[in-house]
């Protein structure tokens, strides 16, 4: 039996781990379980002041255990990769590991007043959307669809915590399940 | 279609190069990289990159610029962005100088390259549409888009421009599916009725008195039906060209009005009592051989000679081997495209394959060929599997014999009676199968006098 794993370091509270859980839970026919990971302070770049997020996924398939089908990290520190100024997430493309970061899904990131609804519907919007890059789904120019790209908050908000009927045909596809 | 375009990433520094690598797949790129100006050159030469990603800082005697400079100069039409963790308004002003297409600043705004490499992608797709519209004109109206490296084909290409500009009528012989009517408009369309109408005329579609009201019109009343006036095909063409396609199979009395027309360059409508005087250059074509027609008295001699004061014959693609490659990528390219598949190539062992076969339906049989193995394509390349269906027809593996006793005619009968039947009496898809046109289908099922 392989699974879905959901990974955390310290940082993130049990409830977001959960909350995250939970809503990939019966979205990739694989049961999801979750895992403690240690803190991710290897991975802070004193330059950026963020946490790179390659130095995370090679840390990720590191510890990967041997009955998961991916792996998916969490995280409340804001990630960047050497080009670009920060990420919501990253994944390989059709691998084992990918990690979200929190960070930026919170309104009081943005100097607003704390929305836990919103923060929840950002958080499965994303770990479906990285989750999805690690069955090697690519982005959706449908911009409703969760495997649209967000390169913004707004673009997150603008989408569903859904995929659309071509991207879950896709998704089945590369699970080898029946649409 | 994102996923057409490729790109190549080109920074000494791994991580850079790797993860905006990764950062394109997700959004569906297929995406190389690049630790060196030299290895960007080297893999430039081997694959077709649409953007480039450039890091103006490299070591090794070839920076960004230089990198950029020779990548220009395989790949002139690529777009190439450079980025910089040092930008300065001269690097700048010289980076854009020098051609690169944008200047970005690492570390970037995701939002930033998003929008770019969009914004790059949507004017390459608008560039490879007019490329593919103007490619589609040109296969219209220029004679020099004919596919050929035959030397034959070639002094056939230069007659077409000698002889554009004259009215003589000309005469294009060749079997079906050489491509008669496309140097009809090559003709056509290198003279000076270039701007007038070239009207095709299938003789072979259609009954006698139905031929002859639509070559020559009707008056209203003429016959039963004929309810308004009608301008038969010479009158449209006047000024411009008509193709008079099978022109073997028309009658005898529509050879003798034909015969009229050309002559004196007027006819009457059917039915009709008033002189109508046409300026009109006949171009005919027939896949029979007129001479051996006229020897056996099925067409009129003096016909003959107005229809062949410049006589064409097109030779079968069989005697042209050397063009099947070239036709086979250049289907592939066009049908591609149109079938919407992601099919770039043929393979060594599928063109030689392509090269042995004999082509009995000559370069429409080719395109027919092409397109269903680009069909049924399930990767990137048609490969020999591609074209297995060629095999099972009788060019190579097992050989088909025939019932004992069935003379040829009596065979093609069978073929096509039992091809009508596959398709439901669907012409235009039976003709497809049998590698023939419409109006040679047409003129077969007359002749065989076969039922619809």
């Amino acid at each position: 039996m392989k699974y879905l794993y959901v990974a955390a370091p310290p940082e993130v509270r049990p409830e977001d781990r959960r909350m995250v859980s939970g809503r990939l839970s019966g979205e990739f026919d694989l049961p999801v379980r979750e895992m403690e990971i240690p803190d991710l302070d290897f991975a802070y770049e004193p330059g950026r002041r963020q946490y790179s997020s390659i130095a995370v996924l090679e840390m990720a398939l590191r510890l990967i255990p041997d009955d998961a089908a991916k792996l998916l990290t969490v995280t409340d520190r804001d990630l960047f990769v050497p080009v670009l100024t920060f990420l919501f997430g990253q994944a390989q493309l059709g691998g084992l590991v990918g990690v979200l970061s929190l960070a930026r899904l919170r309104q009081e990131f943005y100097g607003f007043a704390p929305n836990r609804e919103l923060f929840e519907e950002r958080a499965a919007k994303e770990a479906l959307h990285e989750t999805g890059h690690m069955f090697g789904l690519v982005h959706c120019s449908d911009r409703g669809c969760a495997m649209s790209l967000a390169t913004n908050i707004r673009q997150i908000d603008m989408k569903q915590s859904a995929l659309c009927a071509p991207c879950k045909a896709r998704l089945a596809r590369a699970q080898g399940v029946k649409a | 279609m994102k996923n057409r375009w490729q790109i190549l990433v080109v920074d000494d520094e791994e991580v850079m190069c790797e993860s905006l690598a990764a950062w394109l797949r997700e959004d569906g790129y297929v995406v190389d990289t690049a630790a060196s100006g030299h290895e960007a050159i080297d893999k430039t030469r081997q694959r077709d990159y649409a953007i480039y990603f450039v890091d103006l800082k490299m070591p090794g005697g070839m920076d960004g610029i230089e990198t950029m400079m020779q990548i220009r100069r395989i790949r002139a039409e690529a777009s190439i962005i450079i980025i910089t963790a040092y930008a300065t308004v001269d690097t700048a002003i010289t980076a854009m100088k020098e051609g690169a297409q944008e200047y970005i600043v690492k570390p970037c705004n995701p939002e930033e390259i998003s929008l770019l490499v969009n914004r790059i992608v949507k004017v390459k797709n608008l560039q490879r549409e007019n490329s593919i519209l103007r490619k589609k004109l040109s296969r219209q109206y220029v004679v020099h888009d004919i596919v050929t490296k035959n030397a034959r084909m070639r002094d056939i290409l230069a007659l077409c421009q000698e002889v554009a500009s004259l009215r003589s009528t000309v005469l294009i012989q060749g079997e079906s599916g050489t491509g008669k009517e496309m140097i009809a408009r090559a003709i056509h369309n290198s003279g000076g009725r270039a701007q007038k109408p070239m009207v095709a005329v299938s003789c072979a579609a259609l009954a006698e008195t139905l031929l002859e009201s639509e070559l020559f019109g009707h008056e209203k009343g003429a016959f039963t039906g004929a309810d308004q006036q009608k301008r038969g095909k010479f009158e449209l063409a006047d000024g411009g060209t008509i193709f008079l396609d099978e022109i073997g199979d028309i009658s005898p009395k529509l050879q003798v009005d034909l015969l009229r027309v050309l002559q004196e360059r007027s006819f009457y409508r059917v039915g009709g009592s008033q002189e109508v005087r046409v300026d009109v250059r006949a171009i005919a074509a027939t896949h029979v051989n007129l001479q051996q027609a006229v020897a056996e008295g099925k067409f009129r001699e003096d016909l003959y000679y107005r229809l062949n004061v410049i006589e064409i014959r097109i030779p079968p693609l069989r005697e042209r081997r050397e063009d099947v490659p070239l036709l086979a990528l250049h289907f592939l390219e066009r049908l591609a495209h149109e079938l919407g598949k992601d099919v770039s190539d043929i393979s060594e062992g599928a063109l030689k394959l392509l090269m042995e076969y004999n082509w009995p339906g000559n370069v429409r049989e080719l395109e027919n060929t092409i397109e269903r193995a680009i069909v049924t394509c399930k990767n990137h390349v048609l490969t020999e599997d591609s074209f297995g269906f060629l095999a099972l027809n009788g060019t190579a593996g097992r050989v088909w014999a025939p019932p004992a006793g069935m003379s040829l005619e009596e065979m093609e009968k069978v073929l096509i009676v039992s091809t009508l039947q596959r398709t439901s009496g669907n012409i235009k898809e039976s003709a497809g199968i049998l590698g023939i046109d419409r109006s040679t289908l047409y003129e077969k099922i007359k002749r065989y006098e076969i039922p619809r």
